[in-house]
């Protein structure tokens, strides 16, 4: 259905609107595909510590707050099908809808960073950090620990227990807790800043039923954090 | 707010409402049954069935939310792709960590007890 009216919405480069939905998702979907190999990395990683050492991370896991961790995936969850009705919104042509729902989304990802803010600066006052941080109490030599936080930290009397070499284990462990839910984290925190500013093009009217691409995508991004949430939440907080 | 398909005259697939809830409604609940298995000893197989949850989790999202089931194939080949090479990935590094698991636990070993023994 090709027009030889000129639409201001349509690109001059593609044929229809049809076309153009269709190469700006393929042009997403590249790109979630990157994403999806960048975290890979920090997988294996993930991997190939809990295969050589299983013992560390079972006895890890339970500095791990479980129900804080569920708690975040039920607000990302929730913020993903907020998300997914938003563009569902759009196509329908529900604007002030639209920006209710995406609204939601934000605030669910707000509180996703505050619930994770909070798990954050636990683990710091108790020093339960990676063996290089200066606040950690996880050293091999006991001797290097901050005293200020070995006096505080209600785990130091067990852990200056354990053998040096399972201590340094464990600060390995912490070390990939926080890549893993750090880079999560740096996208949720993009994620709000894509979906604000959808929700400032919506108010301003930039969307229709036959243009609305942007919501789409951002709303493809959206998803991918919540499902790299997914197998976030089993494999830190749920190793018995 | 009626739910017909005819409304939407642009391009793309409208999910109908009742699935967009039953999809959320089912994610949650696999994430309470997620929670429970994990807290249960499952005899070695805790692993398998949190990933297992896990990926029923992230095919309901891919497919329905992210609207793969009605998208063009090839959106979908990307993402299979993607999986497929991390899968290579993380196959290929464990097991060759494996393979040489046994002289670095021996080095480590060594390591270990040489202050003790100088």
């Amino acid at each position: 259905m090709s027009s030889d009216h000129h639409d201001p919405l349509l690109a001059h480069h593609f044929d229809d609107m049809e076309q153009q939905f269709d190469t700006n998702k393929f042009g997403m979907w590249v790109f979630l595909l990157t994403e999806i190999l960048f975290f890979s990395g920090l997988f294996v990683a993930y991997a190939v510590y809990r295969s050589n050492h299983s013992d560390v991370f079972e006895y890890a896991s339970q500095y791990l707050n479980t129900n804080l961790g569920a708690l975040n995936t039920i607000v990302l969850l929730l913020s993903s099908f907020t998300a997914a009705w938003a563009v569902r919104a759009a196509q329908l042509g529900q604007n002030g809808l639209v920006t209710k729902l995406l609204g939601v989304t934000v605030l669910c990802a707000f509180g996703f960073m505050a619930i994770k803010a909070e798990e954050y600066s636990h683990k710091y006052h108790e020093g339960l950090l990676w063996g290089g941080a200066e606040h950690s109490i996880f050293k091999v030599d006991t001797n290097t620990v901050d005293p200020a936080v070995a006096e505080h930290s209600e785990y130091w009397s067990e852990v200056k227990e354990l053998p040096p070499e399972f201590r340094r284990q464990i600060g390995i462990f912490f070390g990939i807790y926080f890549c893993l839910t750090g880079l999560h984290g740096i996208h949720v925190i993009i994620g709000i800043i894509v979906i604000l500013w959808l929700m400032r093009r919506n108010v301003r009217g930039d969307f229709s039923p036959q243009k609305y691409d942007a919501i789409d995508l951002g709303a493809l991004y959206w998803h991918l954090v919540d499902l790299i949430w997914i197998y976030l939440f089993p494999l830190l907080y749920l190793i018995s | 707010m009626s739910n017909t398909h005819d409304e939407h005259s642009g391009p793309g697939h409208v999910l109908p409402m009742k699935m967009l809830v039953g999809t959320f409604v089912a994610l949650l609940a696999l994430t309470v049954l997620t929670v429970i298995t994990g807290k249960m000893s499952l005899y070695g197989f805790d692993l398998s069935i949190a990933m297992l949850i896990a990926t029923v989790k992230a095919t309901l999202v891919a497919m329905i939310f992210m609207h793969l089931k009605w998208d063009r194939p090839f959106n979908g080949y990307i993402f299979l792709v993607a999986v497929l090479f991390v899968g290579m990935f993380l196959a290929y590094v464990v097991a060759d960590t494996k393979e040489y698991q046994p002289d670095i636990k021996g080095w480590t070993d060594q390591q270990i007890s040489k202050p003790a023994s100088e």
